[in-house]
């Protein structure tokens, strides 16, 4: 008797900690995301958003940040989705269980692990220096893409995983080849699991920093660019100048939690839809 | 037709699915082709070398000599294993302590009378150590070219001074940025670790669903928070607190970085951490209650110890990601290149030392091919990492 009471105790002593440790992290997760959007609130306005920045810096707009990481997360998704949904394809549709699938996974992952850094560097040196690219949106793109890549993968070799076994059978049944049952069956079904991964790659690629730097992105540029050969700003370097090296940096501190405030909104609206398209597609799709 | 057709699109994908693994090959090429380039090389920069008098039987140096000699550290040959006798340094400058400017004149047109005077100087002088453009040695001079010893990897590795960029001597020792990386990011482990296995028992086992349908989409977003943002906020918050707490000249310090990195690794430590807990085969879970265990004591005693590889697999995978993360470690430690002796002084790690330094490096030089050989580094510990983790959780579907 006695033994079970002190078992209960320990128990709701344990939980209690537990509980209380993770209040204090969502606490201090949410007090992060609540002290930018408190302080960045009010420097949002529609000038903020669609003019130049003016006078080091310190006044006028993101305008062009906005712009070149909007042209970045293009490009990247231009060279990711469709090399990244193939190949998740061929992984999980076409390779045979052998050593070779095994290593082509293993590839996936280890690049999937390379640090953004090394990314950057890799990017200088093939696309800006040896393909002689310069410092433009290509090189960055062609970068972010390739850092992108093996999650799109990995999200869509998943969502392809998860389609019973039974739907392609019944497809073969009707007299469909392998192609067809991939194009016709398996990919619908699995296209909100893989849109959930483009958009979250998305919101990836549009913070990223590190491979930017040496490969397209510009400290001061007021106007837009016209080729992809053009160097831009993008949003996470301009918050990075802006916090660690600007002109004045007192006076552009103001700018500094604008910014911050527009890439958290960023990633809140691609986390809100891919939640919504998870939700709502799936359900449409199980319902069928 | 029809065949040759799915054949076609099959060989395309096939293609597609290659491009993972030519993109880390051409990473290996690339940065190891940078980075090697370094080794083997004097290290005074390209153009420039290091002249004493004919007579000076010394003919050898190392880079840490050659350094402390132009620094004044050591100001005798006996030191360096010559005569006794004081060393004079002589850099490019100092040739209008010598002449006076109308003996000069003309220099700046006619490069052999330059040459011819510093031949000069160095005749006169037995005692002198110059350092001098390589275009400056005339054709039969009287000065002897000293030999300075390569760069190698073990001074590149244990080497305590990084000064990519002095003269005359470089010097790459990334001893320093090698220890403030490891403090910053085991440090941000040991900080994250105990908060993420809690809440990732908590959201596996205690929490209702209905809270843990809310806490999972909060951890993702947290995830895809960009790095300078969380630098942004440990510069502007945890900075200025830290330098108040603990009185220091400075807040941007080691450990700044390790908690913005801690907040950093959360979302991976508990995604992970959870994953494996919930993992736990119910016929385990409930074979223990059925034994008369609690709740508790099943969780610790047996779903815990179940689930320790995957929770070894996301304390790596943490560490991985803090060695690796640039940005926010960047904005908050203070970048000095200094061996770390308390976690409360500026450090600098590897991926902040090549973000900070390769845009104003010359490219295809010695500081350039350095800043590679660190992304070499960097890359062959994320290999390593990745590695592991795989050969983890393989072993855990064997157990299986």
């Amino acid at each position: 008797m006695n033994h079970s009471i002190i078992k209960k105790i320990t128990q709701a002593i344990a939980f209690n900690i537990f509980r209380i440790m993770s209040v204090i992290l969502v606490a201090i997760l949410f007090s992060i995301l609540a002290f930018i959007v408190y302080r960045g609130a009010s420097y949002i306005t529609w000038d903020f958003i669609t003019k130049m920045p003016e006078e080091g810096m310190t006044k006028g707009g993101i305008f062009p940040a906005i712009v070149g990481t909007l042209s970045l997360v293009a490009g990247s998704m231009i060279v990711a989705f469709p090399l990244g949904v193939c190949s998740g394809i061929y992984i999980n549709e076409y390779a045979p269980e052998n050593g070779f699938k095994r290593f082509i996974k293993l590839m996936t992952n280890n690049l999937a692990g390379v640090p953004s850094i090394v990314f950057g560097l890799f990017g200088m040196s093939l696309f800006v220096n040896t393909l002689k690219f310069g410092d433009s949106i290509i090189a960055g793109s062609l970068t972010l893409g390739l850092l992108a890549l093996p999650v799109i993968i990995r999200v869509t070799e998943e969502a392809l995983k998860s389609i019973d076994k039974t739907y392609r059978e019944a497809s073969y049944a009707l007299g469909a080849t392998k192609l067809q049952t991939i194009v016709k069956v398996v990919l619908p079904m699995s296209m909100p699991n893989i849109l959930t991964g483009l958009i979250l790659s998305i919101g990836r690629v549009s913070g990223e920093t590190a491979p930017i730097l040496f490969t397209v992105a510009a400290y001061f540029l007021p106007k837009l660019p016209t080729s992809i050969f053009d160097q831009v700003m993008a949003l996470p370097y301009h918050l990075y100048v802006l916090s660690t090296s600007g002109t004045n940096m007192e006076e552009s501190r103001g700018m500094a939690y604008g910014t911050a405030l527009v890439l958290i909104i960023i990633v809140l609206i691609l986390n809100l839809i891919a939640n919504i398209i998870r939700h709502f597609l799936m359900k449409k799709i199980k319902h069928k | 037709m029809k065949k040759i057709f799915e054949r076609i699109v099959e060989g395309f994908l096939f293609l597609s699915s290659t491009v993972t693994t030519i993109t880390v090959l051409l990473i290996i090429l690339f940065l190891f082709r940078e980075g090697t380039g370094l080794f083997g090389k004097s290290p005074t920069e390209e153009g420039f070398t290091v002249a004493v008098n004919k007579n000076n039987p010394v003919s050898e140096l190392n880079a840490e000599q050659v350094k402390n000699i132009f620094d004044a550290n050591i100001e005798n040959w006996k030191q360096v294993g010559g005569k006794n006798d004081s060393i004079l340094v002589f850099r490019m400058d100092d040739i209008f302590k010598f002449y006076t400017e109308e003996e000069l004149a003309g220099v700046d047109t006619n490069m052999t009378l330059l040459a011819s005077k510093i031949d000069e100087v160095i005749q006169k002088n037995p005692n002198i150590i110059a350092f001098i453009s390589s275009k400056n040695l005339p054709a039969n001079p009287s000065s002897k070219i000293i030999t300075i010893a390569k760069i190698n990897l073990s001074d590149f590795f244990r080497g305590e001074e990084w000064f990519p960029t002095s003269q005359p001597v470089a010097e790459f020792g990334i001893y320093p940025l090698i220890m403030g990386t490891l403090w910053v990011s085991f440090l941000a482990i040991l900080i994250a670790l105990p908060f993420g296995l809690a809440m990732a028992i908590y959201m596996a086992e205690i929490a209702a669903p209905g809270v843990r349908n809310i806490l999972k989409p909060l951890i993702e977003l947290l995830s895809g928070i960009p790095s300078v943002v969380y630098g942004f906020f440990g510069l502007i918050v945890i900075v200025p607190l830290l330098q108040k707490t603990f009185d220091l000249p400075v807040g941007e310090t080691g450990l700044a970085g390790s908690i913005v990195l801690a907040i950093m690794a959360l979302p991976t430590i508990i995604t992970v951490a959870e994953d494996s807990i919930r993992n736990t085969p119910v016929s385990v879970k409930e074979a223990s209650l059925a034994l008369g265990a609690s709740h508790w004591q099943t969780i610790w005693r047996i779903m815990i110890p179940y689930a320790s590889s995957g929770i070894t697999a996301a304390v790596i995978l943490g560490i991985g990601r803090a060695i690796g993360e640039t940005m926010a470690v960047l904005m908050v430690t203070g970048n000095a290149a200094v061996i770390p002796h308390t976690i409360l002084q500026p450090m600098r790690t590897i991926p902040a030392t090549i973000a900070a330094e390769l845009g104003e490096s010359a490219k295809g030089g010695m500081h350039y091919q350095a800043l590679f050989a660190l992304g070499c580094i960097l890359f062959i510990i994320t290999l390593v990492v990745n590695l592991t983790v795989e050969m983890i959780s393989k072993k855990r579907k064997q157990n299986r």
